[in-house]
């Protein structure tokens, strides 16, 4: 991300070499994608209203719908995992427990991330 | 923080209500939500994919009471975090600066999440029937 850094910035070396720029980057990217991912997904769950369980399953496991399912699912775990982690730095002052909080939300969204793209899967892939 | 003398701003005491303090309060609240919420979608999706048997608990539990506060709770969430978010990215791009333009686009997100939201569950409420 370094053509959203300031030129000063690299040509003194100075600057806080930390990753802010890459942070606020993919927390604008996935807000992006959130948005139409976002539309598909209330769109599909409101057409889904009188569905039962076969019909439900159905829907999901057309070859689109899984796909933006897991696209919606990567996403969202994606933006929530970046921005709590800014809630966590604004509110947490103790430096052992912000960075075991941090890295315990991003272990957690990885994990679910995952979890979703196998239910899809299984859901998509199933006889 | 040190003890200048100086007055601070802003002064939470005697701090005039505005629509954007609370839009920006309102984006980090939802934002907190909806992550939360994200346990709903993962337990949906699990569900529908372990079979029927593990799926009618998860209906039962988005059609109690408690689940379809939270439904709606959600929904305004979402509408609100969606609305703002694009004016967010908006702004990221330089516009809507001027304080009355500000002013505006806030309660713009507000009011439309509330229709969006309302539309949502009346559409529901009527049986789908559109
Ligand atoms: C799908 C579920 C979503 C979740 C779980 C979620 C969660 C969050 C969280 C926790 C934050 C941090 C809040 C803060 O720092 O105050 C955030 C920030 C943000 N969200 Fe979302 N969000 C979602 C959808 C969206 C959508 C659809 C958009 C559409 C534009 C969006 C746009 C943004 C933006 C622009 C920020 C940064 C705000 C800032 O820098 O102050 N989000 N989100």
């Amino acid at each position: 991300m370094s053509r959203f850094r300031n030129p000063a910035r690299r040509a003194i070396g100075l600057g806080s070499a930390k990753s802010g720029a890459q942070h606020w980057w993919m927390q604008r990217m996935t807000a992006v994608a959130l948005i139409a991912l976002c539309i598909w997904f209330v769109v599909m769950l409101l057409s889904m209203l009188h569905a039962d369980y076969a019909s439900a399953h159905a829907v999901l496991a057309r070859p689109w719908n899984a796909a933006l399912m897991i696209a919606f699912t990567s996403a969202m775990f994606w933006h929530a995992q970046l921005g709590l982690a800014v809630v966590i730095e604004d509110y947490v002052h103790t430096r052992w427990l912000e960075f075991s909080l941090i890295v315990l939300v991003k272990l957690f969204a990885v994990l679910f991330a995952i979890a979703c793209a196998l239910a899809v899967l299984r859901i998509a892939l199933a006889g | 923080m040190a003890q200048t003398g100086r007055p601070l701003s802003p002064h939470i005491g005697i701090y005039r209500w505005q629509v954007q303090m609370a839009t920006s309060i309102l984006h980090r609240a939802t934002g907190i939500a909806l992550s939360i919420g994200t346990l709903l979608v993962l337990w949906g999706l699990m569900a529908m994919a372990s079979g029927a048997g593990a799926w009618i608990h998860f209906e039962a539990f988005i059609t109690s009471i408690v689940g379809l506060i939270l439904m709606i709770g959600w929904t305004w969430a979402l509408m609100f975090h969606l609305c703002n978010g694009i004016r967010h990215l908006l702004q990221d791009t330089g516009m809507g600066y001027e304080i009355p333009q500000f002013v505006r686009s806030g309660w713009l997100a507000v009011i439309v999440s509330l229709a969006l939201t309302l539309a949502i569950w009346a559409w529901l409420a009527m049986g789908g029937v559109a």
